[in-house]
C-alpha cells in the first residue's frame, strides 16, 4: 500500500533543481509527481517516479544527499469534498500528517494526494476502513 | 582637566626610556633566570645568560614566549613569585584546550590600574569622570582591569558589566556617565538600542568612549562617534601581558601609546623571528619589564602592527602601535569572544555521521559580528523532514554556543559543496573589513 518516492537535498544555490532534471532527463526518468518544501537555507525536492532505484542511484552519483521515503497515495475522485473526506477519516483515527501534496494523474477524473504520516499504517487501515481507496502501484495513477 | 596620570613618565625623552628599559630588562632577566627554572632552561638552550643582556638593544639574544609555553607549564609554572604573594587570578577567553592562567601580585595590580589610568586620561577622563565599565566582570581582564584604573584615577566607575542593554542606557541617563569602556560592536549596539527606545539623547553626558577587545575598524570608529555623539578611543592589552591598558590611543588618533617602562615592544618577521625596524608591520611581541607575578620575556602576540618611536602632538613620548589589523594565526575574535576554527570543528565532529568538511563565515551585519557554520549534509543525516533537519541544525547550534560562548547561525550545505584543498584548508571566510 506504500508508495517510495524519493527526497533530495538541495541547497540553496541557483540551478540544484536544475541539475536534478538533468539528471532525471538523462536517464530517461519520468517524474509522474513532485512537491518542494523549502526553509531559509535549504530545499528538500520530493518526486515519485517510474524508475526509483536508478533515479536513487544516479543522483547519489551526482553527489546529492537522497532518501527513500514511503508514503501513501490516495486516489479520489476528482470532485469538491474528496478531500476532506479523505483528512476527516484521518482526523478522527488521530493521525498526523507531517506532510501532503497532490497531482492530477492520467486517469479521467482522478486526482491523487501523497501523504506522509506519523503512522502509515494506522492511516492506511483507518482509510481502508472506510473505503478510501490507497494505491498500490504507480500503474494505478 | 588633568591632561596626563603621570606626567614624567609618559612624556620623558627617549634616551630616559632607553635607560629605564635597559635597567629594568637587565634586572628581569636576573630575576626570571633565578626563579622560573622554564625560563633558565630556555635561556640555557638558546646559549644565553644573564649577564650577556647590558642594554635594550641586547634584547633579540633571548628567547621567544608563546601561548604555547603558558600551556606546557599550566597553571602556575611560569610565575616568578610563590603563591603567598599572588593576590589575582585572571584567564584568558575560550581558547583551545586549557584556558591559560595569568597571576598578579600587589604590585602589579598597582601597576595595572595606573596604567589603566593613563590610558583613561588619554580618552580626558579625570577624576571628575564617572566611567561606566561595560566589559565583562570576572576572569576576563576587560571588566576588573578598566575597574581599578578608574578607581586610581579618582574617577567614579559604574560596575554595570556586559550585558543587559537597557539597564545600560538607565544608568547612563540617571547617572550622567562621561565615559563607556565596552567593545566597538556593543558601543554600536547601544547606538541602536538607544535609538529603538527613543532615548532624549539630550539627557546623555557620554563625552568618550573607550573601545577594545576586538579589532575594529576607522570606520567603525566614525560611526559610534556619530551615533553616541563621543570620541572614541582604542584601547589595547592582552591578559599575558597584563590586560587592558598595555597601550591606549590619545586625542591625536595617530596609533595607540605602548606604556614603555613596563613593556618593551617589538615588531618581529613572524615567519624567521628577525626584529624588524620601526614603521614595518609585523608581529607584535612584547617584554613586561616590571611584572613580577608573570613576568614575560618576549611574548608573542600574533598580532600584526607596527611601531612609530616620533612623539606624539598630545606630549607623549611613548612608541605608538598602529592599530592591530590582524592575526598571524587563525584566531577570530568575534563579538570579543577567542574563537578557533579548531574548536568548531571539534563541536562538528561530536555529531555522527557529520563530514570533516564546515566552512566558518564571519561577518559584520549592522556592525555586529556575525559566525555562521556551514556543515555538508549527509545520505546518513539527511531526513526527508523539514523539522529533523532544523532540530539537527539548532543542536550543532546549542552545541557551539556552548563550548565557544558566542552564537553561531547553522546552515546545512549540500555534499561535497564545501571547497576541499590540497594543503591547509580554508576553514574560514571573513568578510569583515578591518583595516
Amino acid at each position: 500500500m506504500l508508495i517510495n518516492q524519493i527526497s533530495i537535498f538541495l541547497g540553496n544555490t541557483p540551478g540544484r533543481l536544475a541539475t536534478v532534471a538533468e539528471v532525471l532527463a538523462e536517464n530517461n526518468v519520468d517524474i509522474r509527481a513532485l512537491c518542494i518544501a523549502d526553509t531559509t537555507d535549504f530545499g528538500i525536492l520530493r518526486i515519485i517516479v517510474d524508475n526509483t532505484d536508478l533515479a536513487f542511484e544516479k543522483l547519489k552519483e551526482k553527489g546529492f544527499a537522497v532518501n527513500i521515503t514511503s508514503v501513501i497515495t490516495v486516489s479520489m475522485s476528482d470532485k469538491p469534498g474528496s478531500m476532506a473526506n479523505c483528512l476527516t477519516v484521518l482526523k478522527d483515527a488521530g493521525v498526523a500528517i507531517e506532510y501532503l501534496y497532490a497531482f492530477t494523474g492520467r486517469k479521467k477524473e482522478r486526482a491523487f494526494i501523497v501523504i506522509k504520516a506519523d503512522n502509515n499504517e494506522k492511516a492506511i487501515e483507518s482509510l481502508k476502513n472506510r473505503d478510501i481507496s490507497v494505491i498500490k502501484s504507480l500503474e494505478e495513477i | 582637566m588633568e591632561k596626563y596620570w603621570q606626567q614624567e613618565e609618559e612624556t620623558m625623552s627617549r634616551e630616559l626610556i632607553q635607560k629605564i628599559q635597559s635597567e629594568r630588562l637587565r634586572a628581569l632577566v636576573q630575576r626570571v633566570y633565578e626563579n622560573v627554572p622554564y625560563y633558565k632552561q630556555k635561556m640555557i638552550d638558546k646559549g644565553v645568560e644573564p649577564g650577556d643582556i647590558v642594554t635594550v638593544a641586547d634584547i633579540s639574544k633571548l628567547p621567544f614566549t608563546t601561548k604555547q609555553d603558558l600551556r606546557d607549564t599550566y597553571p602556575f609554572g611560569l610565575f616568578a613569585k610563590p603563591a603567598d604573594e599572588i593576590v589575582r587570578i585572571h584567564a584568558s577567553s575560550g581558547t583551545t584546550g586549557k584556558q591559560t592562567i595569568v597571576g598578579y601580585t600587589k604590585n602589579d595590580i598597582k601597576v595595572w590600574a595606573d596604567l589603566v589610568a593613563r590610558s583613561l586620561s588619554c580618552a580626558g577622563a579625570d577624576k571628575n569622570s564617572t566611567v561606566q565599565v561595560a566589559y565583562g566582570y570576572g576572569l576576563f581582564t576587560g571588566g576588573l582591569g578598566l575597574h581599578y584604573g578608574t578607581e586610581a584615577l579618582g574617577a567614579t566607575v559604574i560596575p554595570v558589566s556586559a550585558g543587559n542593554t537597557s539597564r545600560q542606557i538607565q544608568m547612563m541617563m540617571d547617572l550622567g556617565s562621561t565615559h563607556i569602556a565596552c567593545t566597538p560592536s556593543y558601543a554600536l549596539y547601544l547606538a541602536e538600542t538607544i535609538m529603538k527606545e527613543n532615548v532624549d539623547t539630550s539627557k546623555l553626558k557620554l563625552r568618550a568612549g573607550i573601545f577594545g577587545a576586538e579589532p575594529w575598524t576607522e570606520n567603525m570608529r566614525n560611526e559610534i562617534e556619530h551615533r553616541l555623539n563621543l570620541k572614541a578611543y582604542d584601547i589595547y592589552g592582552l591578559s599575558e601581558i597584563m590586560g587592558p591598558g598595555v597601550s591606549c590611543g590619545c586625542g591625536y588618533n595617530n596609533g595607540l601609546h605602548i606604556w614603555e617602562d613596563h613593556f618593551i615592544p617589538e615588531i618581529i618577521d613572524p615567519d624567521t623571528g628577525e626584529t624588524l625596524p620601526a614603521g614595518t608591520k609585523g608581529e607584535l611581541i612584547f617584554t613586561t619589564i616590571t611584572k613580577e607575578g608573570l613576568p614575560l620575556i618576549r611574548y608573542r602576540t600574533k598580532d600584526i602592527s607596527a611601531l612609530d618611536y616620533d612623539a606624539c602632538g598630545c606630549g607623549r613620548t611613548m612608541a605608538r602601535m598602529s592599530k592591530v589589523t590582524g592575526r598571524t594565526d587563525d584566531m577570530l575574535i568575534i563579538r570579543g569572544v577567542n574563537v578557533f576554527p579548531s574548536q568548531v570543528e571539534s563541536v562538528i565532529l561530536e555529531f555522527d555521521s557529520v563530514e570533516p568538511h564546515y566552512q566558518l563565515i564571519v561577518d559584520r551585519v549592522d556592525n555586529l559580528d556575525t559566525l555562521s557554520v556551514e556543515v555538508e549534509m549527509t545520505t546518513e543525516i539527511f531526513s526527508d523532514e523539514i523539522r529533523l533537519l532544523e532540530k539537527f541544525e539548532s543542536s550543532i547550534k546549542k552545541r557551539i554556543e556552548a563550548v565557544l560562548g558566542i552564537s553561531a547561525n547553522v546552515k546545512l550545505v549540500e555534499p561535497l559543496t564545501i571547497t576541499r584543498s590540497e594543503g591547509k584548508a580554508k576553514r574560514v571566510i571573513d568578510r569583515r573589513e578591518i583595516k
